[in-house]
């Protein structure tokens, strides 16, 4: 597994937080870059999906585990 | 991204009602979307830099049951909307405008007013600036 160009630590953000993180850091990176994000908010799970889908940016892999879900997104 | 601006009429100038126009704010613009904040009344009240961080109260519907669920959220580390809006500001595509006749009736001056502010407008100014886009009342 490609070790991640970033991560965003959003554990305990509550929304829109964990996606605002998400797009700041994106903008620092360069296209192709991975960004690992931890998020804790239980609406993340449909709005990473409806962020990746509608910046273009692709979810290259979603999971959950203890109550964390971890997201990791490929910069179009 | 193409998408039109959406446009939020602030009027309410509680803490509840201002996280609402903030979470909006920040997910449209983390989605690339431009968001047209126009400041009226006691929202407008509310961004006095002196007053920005202070506690604005809740809408009368919140109750005391409401008053502590809030409390706990902002205790478990959720962002101010004041926070929210600086971050969502970042994102670039948020701009904020003060109505001139809410400047008037509050007699508050530019100077006074947050950094978060953009500047001040006239309705005819925000109604251009909407265009064909949606428009939000809160």
């Amino acid at each position: 597994m490609t070790a991640p160009n970033a991560t965003v630590d959003a554990r305990g953000l509550s929304c829109p937080m964990p996606i605002v993180k998400t797009a700041q850091q994106i903008r620092t990176l360069t296209s192709g870059a991975l960004v690992e994000v931890l998020a804790t908010d239980p609406g993340s799970l449909k709005d990473f999906t409806a962020w990746t889908r509608t910046t273009g940016n692709a979810l290259v892999e979603q999971t959950q585990a203890d109550g964390v879900y971890r997201f990791l997104i490929r910069k179009a | 991204m193409s998408d039109p601006t959406l446009s939020i009429v602030c009027f309410s100038g509680t803490d509840d009602r201002l996280q609402a126009v903030a979470v909006l704010t920040a997910g449209a613009a983390a989605l690339g979307r431009p968001v047209h904040l126009f400041l009226q009344y006691w929202a407008l009240d509310a961004f006095r830099k002196d007053r920005i961080d202070a506690d604005h109260g809740l809408a009368p519907e919140a109750g005391a049951a409401g008053r502590e669920a809030v409390d706990a959220l902002r205790a478990a580390g959720q962002a101010s909307w004041a926070e929210t809006l600086r971050q969502a500001k970042e994102l670039g595509g948020v701009e904020i405008q003060a109505c001139s006749l809410s400047m008037d009736l509050l007699r508050i001056t530019e100077a006074e007013l947050d950094p978060l502010v953009d500047g001040v407008e006239g309705v005819t100014s925000f109604y251009l600036a909407a265009g064909e886009g949606q428009i939000l009342f809160i």
